[in-house]
């Protein structure tokens, strides 16, 4: 089966400083991955290659088998993101907000309202349509950044960091949702994140630090090979290790 | 699993839809930015009613082409103005772009399927049309100045100009907001760029004018793009083409156009050397 995302060898840089050092792991169709890292590790940048916001200097990266800087539209049309940034425009009403992005992806109007609809209801919002983006809360602006990510059907959703400055239930919230789609739609989801408690044992897991992946396997396989407690344990074990390596 | 055999390009309809969602969102950003339209205006109006009334005996302007008699000075600089408001368009649509980066709105723009450069034309369309309107807007009160085109045809023939000149200062503002990193450096740039093209040029005073006092700064007008917009304007505005002020702007906006889009190329611009 081809894989939702497949990254191959990428390294990036800004400069002298090293971004990305030789990444590579996949992310199969209707599967929940998660991208573990410390702050500047590397998450968004691996994000703004995935998205093509820039290019990689070397390495490949494929969205179900097309190459992003080759077939940038075949690639992008399958992906939908949440960035960690609020991406909604603060000045439009949230179907405005929907309508305008399926138009950035050729859905007409009509057809726009109809998605917008049906995603708004499914992220328990359908009664927020006509509200000013501005209106809404911090929790309520992620589930409409996810349901635009949604709107034009992608097969593989990223999500960078999507639970930040949400209160404890949003967060809960949010994460259930991304994992029914992921259930009811098949979704390949790239969840990057810092937060340990956002993983699950069954999770496929992959830890990223200082622009270099130090693991890449289901949560509950890493917590056994790290002979940890939790995950958490086993990321500061691999981390730990990893920097006392880079010392000596 | 449809989505993996969909087809990977898009069809006319969907270009269509893709460019008229862009000028909706840019229209609508515009009709909720009430002050936004009221500065637009209000400038060239404080110009054209106070500059222009106090420079009316000391700017005396002779008989250049394209008038065929003496105009009022308010005459004359209405076609400076006319272009002052798109270069601050050019400039305020550059500005939310540097804005929408910062802020994140830019990227769902960049992470559209369709091809960059059709996005970034869009963008730039969406910025030439709210521009144009602004311009209508300034000649309507303009009107009532008594400062009209010599038939009415002249509104008409007028729009051309309006829409070459506005996606010229439109991709020069693209162009710069592709090189500016961060919000508070554009005020320095707004001060480099909008006043230097806007004081050497034709907008305020014929060139031969400015030849007079200094011959350099008269070679500095003569090369400036915004001098060439505000005669293909005036020209157009008397129902006439100033040649080389069509080819002029042609070629620059061909070139700020060709440098913005790689400016914005993810394998080749300015946002990859920069992180972003």
């Amino acid at each position: 089966m081809t894989p939702a995302l497949t990254i191959k060898e990428v390294s990036h840089s800004y400069g002298p400083r090293k971004a990305l050092d030789d990444v590579s792991f996949s992310v199969p169709p209707g599967s929940f991955t998660v991208l573990l890292g410390l702050n500047g590790a590397g998450k968004s940048t691996l994000f703004s290659l995935i998205t093509r916001l820039y290019a990689a200097r070397h390495g490949e990266i494929e969205i179900f088998g097309h190459n992003i800087m080759r077939e940038p539209g075949a690639a992008l049309r399958r992906l939908g993101v949440v960035f960690q940034a609020r991406t909604l425009d603060l000045e439009l009403s949230v179907m405005q907000n929907l309508v305008y992005h399926a138009a950035l992806h050729g859905i007409g109007p009509i057809e726009a309202r109809r998605l917008a609809h049906a995603a708004l209801a499914r992220a328990g919002l359908a009664d927020r349509a006509k509200d000013k983006a501005r209106a809404l809360s911090g929790g309520q602006m992620r589930r409409v950044e996810i349901a635009r990510a949604l709107l034009h059907e992608p097969r593989l959703l990223l999500l960078d960091e999507a639970t930040v400055g949400l209160d404890i239930k949003a967060r809960a919230d949010l994460l259930a949702l991304v994992r029914e789609l992921v259930q009811e739609k098949r979704l390949g989801v790239l969840w990057a994140t810092h937060l340990i408690d956002e993983i699950a044992d069954d999770d496929q897991v992959v830890i990223l630090h200082q622009g270099r992946v130090l693991a890449t396997d289901r949560a509950q396989a890493i917590i056994v090979e790290q002979a940890a407690a939790n995950i958490g344990d086993a990321f500061t074990h691999i981390t730990g290790a990893a920097q006392e390596k880079l010392s000596a | 699993m449809s989505e993996i055999a969909a087809p990977s390009g898009f069809t006319l309809r969907q270009y269509l839809i893709c460019l008229s969602g862009v000028v909706w969102r840019e229209g609508l950003r515009f009709l909720h930015q009430r002050e936004r339209f009221v500065s637009a205006l209000v400038r060239p109006l404080v110009w054209l009613f106070i500059f222009a009334a106090g420079f009316r005996q000391v700017l005396g302007v002779s008989i250049i082409p394209p008038y065929e008699t003496y105009v009022l000075y308010e005459v004359y600089i209405a076609p400076g103005l006319m272009a002052m408001i798109q270069l601050f368009n050019g400039m305020q649509s550059s500005l939310s772009m540097v804005y929408d980066r910062e802020m994140g709105n830019m990227r769902t723009l960049l992470v559209s399927p369709f091809p960059r450069w059709f996005l970034l034309g869009s963008k730039l369309l969406a910025g030439v049309a709210v521009s144009i309107l602004q311009v209508y807007a300034f000649l309507l009160i303009a009107y009532f100045w008594e400062i009209e085109p010599p038939s009415k045809w002249g509104y008409v023939t007028v729009l051309p100009a309006l829409a070459l000149s506005g996606l010229m200062l439109g991709a020069l503002g693209m162009l710069l907001s592709s090189l500016i990193k961060q919000l508070e450096n554009f005020a320095g740039v707004m001060n480099f760029v909008i006043f230097p093209m806007f004081f050497a040029s034709s907008a305020l005073y014929p060139l031969w004018r400015v030849k007079e006092s200094s011959p350099w700064l008269y070679y500095v007008c003569e090369v400036n793009p915004f001098t060439h917009a505000v005669e293909l304007i005036r020209f157009a505005f008397y129902e006439k083409v100033a040649w080389t002020s069509l080819a002029i702007v042609f070629a620059y906006t061909s070139a700020f156009l060709v440098a913005a889009i790689l400016a914005y190329d993810p394998a080749r611009g300015m946002l990859m050397r920069r992180g972003g």
